[in-house]
């Protein structure tokens, strides 16, 4: 299960002055699922069309099972590619839609009737079968796209921000349906986006990208709670980052003071972010910070607590469990153990 | 509340007012220069003509068996082929050109559109006039052949079907290439990226989605060019030499040689049911390629 499939290294392209991709090197293992995660531009969309074969990079090498894929063009690659806007022929009913991609493998008739049935009652769509897109709804589309592409049985699926295109109750369905499907058919996924709460709840492995270079390649957990840089710290989730002098005992921040964190010897005397995920932080009466509160907000089951602090141009926040008692205007004091906050260079 | 709405009657006048001062100036241009002349077309088919031109006002069914006779059947024919031959050839030179142009650049598809369209600015006279002196055995293209040795004497190459058909090309192909070229411009590049990732050949996805879903767009182009290519009179009679004689010849001499109105306007009226009849067949073919639902 851990044999890496696809390997990408060294790949760059660049559009004019625009560098898409810079140095890329990453590997995609054998069954797994996984997510290209950065803001738009930050050339995720470029690498996706180069496993596709639809762009070519100028230098670096893709392989997949050992074999130079890059040679190979477009339509002879074992790599189905579920398009954003999902690209669904117009003049072909759902079903011709979805034979499509057998058609041209010149597979029995016969065969292709029982694949096209039995992928359509995967996503479940078997009633639907004679109507043409334009007779379908967002999510009803984005599955005959999916199964477009699934019916091909690929090496690997590519997906182009799949989820992008529909409202939230029936994104959170298909969610939960891309992984079930996953599981079932054991084709490796790469899905593309700029969302990162769908590459965390969807990816086995999500690699995070800005200005054409990956960041970090690490499963969602340790991404959250440890990630490489600042980029990363700041993109994932919510943070609170507070820059400021490393000492001895924590981060120096003038006119706030010490700020505690865990402090490598080699780090001293550098300047240096400190990041804090906000569940991390406690409200209180005593030690820490200083602070007025400024912001209440109920989601039910937490509450996020936005704090000023005299010194900090940014308020802290703060997520606690369940209702609150501060209100708005109360003073209260901040504070968190050294060992979950974490120090980030400043690079 | 009442005081502030407009009652129902008021506002359904106050409705129909704004709509006949919309529709009011076209519907009317259309009444005065489209249906009264064509009621008066048809109402002088049921006449004939009187001894030194006139109208005889005395309704019979004379002129449609005149037109059953082999030799006006025989023109139409001649000219729904000529028209229909010249339309084949537009969509076979048009496409490509069509097709090339959507693939330039953005800047230099601007260019060749105006490159295009650019022979229209010069009159339409003058230009035909241009091909008989290209064609001419004393023309251009005979003596390059003839002083090049390649023939030895000149060809045969104006007034002939093939110089009329030429003519026709010549003029209308602009009216397939832009058409075409909208609807290739259209198409998103995408369902053509999927396609070669469903694993088909450029060809196969020429065949399969490019060429079906622009299918409309060249359907008004065939329209375009055969329409106006069905009743010209001008490029059969100057590359024609009057040799091949089209419809249009025949209703334009009706009118102003022979002066028999009721038998041109029975002429005219033909060419008009032909041409409606095939307007309504490319209304329902690109209904039918484009509608959602599949009745295959």
């Amino acid at each position: 299960m851990t044999e890496p499939l696809v390997r990408i290294e060294a790949v760059s392209r660049r559009f004019g002055e625009i560098r898409a991709l810079e140095q890329v090197s990453l590997e995609i293992r054998q069954g797994e699922f996984f997510a290209l995660l950065g803001p738009s531009g930050c050339g995720k969309t470029t690498l996706l069309r180069i496993l596709a074969g639809f762009e070519h990079p100028d230098s670096g090498s893709v392989t997949l099972d050992d074999a130079d894929l890059l040679a190979v063009p477009p339509h002879r690659r074992p790599v189905n590619l579920m398009f954003q806007s999902y690209a669904l022929f117009p003049h072909m009913n759902v079903a011709k839609n979805i034979a499509y991609g057998l058609e041209r493998e010149h597979l029995p008739k016969a065969e292709i009737r029982e694949r096209v049935d039995a992928v359509l009652a995967t996503i479940g769509l078997t009633g639907l079968a004679r109507r043409r897109p334009n007779q379908l709804s967002g999510g009803q589309r984005q599955r005959v796209a999916l199964a477009r592409a699934i019916v091909k049985r690929p090496r690997l699926l590519l997906l182009d921000e799949p989820l992008s295109a529909l409202d939230k109750k029936v994104r959170a369905e298909m969610q939960l349906e891309l992984k079930r499907l996953q599981h079932e058919v054991g084709i490796t996924f790469v899905v593309v986006t700029h969302d990162q709460e769908e590459a965390m709840s969807l990816a086995d492995r999500v690699a995070v990208l800005s200005e054409g270079r990956v960041r970090q390649i690490d499963a969602p957990v340790p991404l959250y709670e440890r990630p490489a840089d600042l980029f990363v710290a700041d993109f994932i989730g919510a943070n609170n980052l507070v820059t400021g002098m490393v000492g001895a005992d924590g981060l120096q921040v003038p006119g706030v003071g010490v700020l505690p964190c865990p402090v490598p010897a080699a780090a001293v005397g550098r300047a240096a972010t400190l990041a804090v995920r906000p569940e991390r932080v406690r409200l209180g009466t005593e030690g820490g910070l200083a602070g007025v509160v400024r912001d209440v907000t109920f989601f039910g089951g937490t509450t996020r607590v936005a704090v000023d602090v005299t010194g900090l141009d940014r308020p802290l926040l703060a997520t606690v469990a369940g209702a609150t008692a501060v209100a708005l205007g109360d003073k209260t004091r901040v504070d968190w153990s050294a060992s979950d906050a974490m120090l980030l260079g400043n690079d | 509340m009442s005081a502030t709405r407009t009652p129902p009657r008021a506002a359904r006048r106050e409705r129909l007012v704004g709509r006949l001062a919309t529709l009011g100036p076209g519907l009317g241009y259309l009444t005065v220069f489209m249906l009264v002349p064509l009621a008066l077309v048809l109402g002088y088919t049921l006449f004939h003509r009187g001894r030194f031109g006139g109208i005889v006002y005395e309704a019979s069914a004379d002129n449609y068996t005149r037109v059953a006779d082999g030799l006006y059947l025989g023109v139409i024919w001649t000219s729904v082929k000529i028209a229909g031959i010249t339309t084949l050839l537009a969509l076979l030179l048009g496409y490509p050109t069509a097709y090339l142009i959507a693939q330039l650049p953005r800047a230099w598809r601007t260019v060749a559109l105006v490159l295009v369209v650019l022979p229209f600015w010069t009159n339409f006279l003058i230009r035909t006039y241009a091909w008989i002196i290209l064609l001419n055995s004393e023309g251009i293209i005979n003596r390059a052949l003839t002083g090049l040795g390649i023939i030895q004497r000149p060809l045969e190459l104006l007034y002939t079907q093939g110089a009329v058909v030429g003519g026709l090309l010549y003029a209308y192909l602009p009216l397939m290439v832009l058409p075409l070229y909208s609807a290739i411009e259209r198409l998103d590049p995408q369902l053509r990226e999927a396609s070669a990732n469903l694993g088909a050949r450029p060809a196969r996805t020429f065949w399969s989605v490019t060429l079906p879903l622009t299918l409309p767009g060249a359907l008004t182009g065939c329209v375009f060019v055969f329409v106006p290519s069905l009743g010209n009179f001008v490029i059969p009679e100057l590359l024609g030499g009057g040799r091949t004689v089209m419809v249009g010849n025949l209703i334009r001499d009706q009118f102003l040689k022979a002066r028999d109105w009721p038998f041109g306007s029975t002429l005219a009226l033909i060419v008009i049911a032909l041409l409606v009849l095939l307007l309504m067949a490319q209304a329902w073919a690109a209904r039918r390629l484009t509608d959602g639902t599949d009745r295959a």
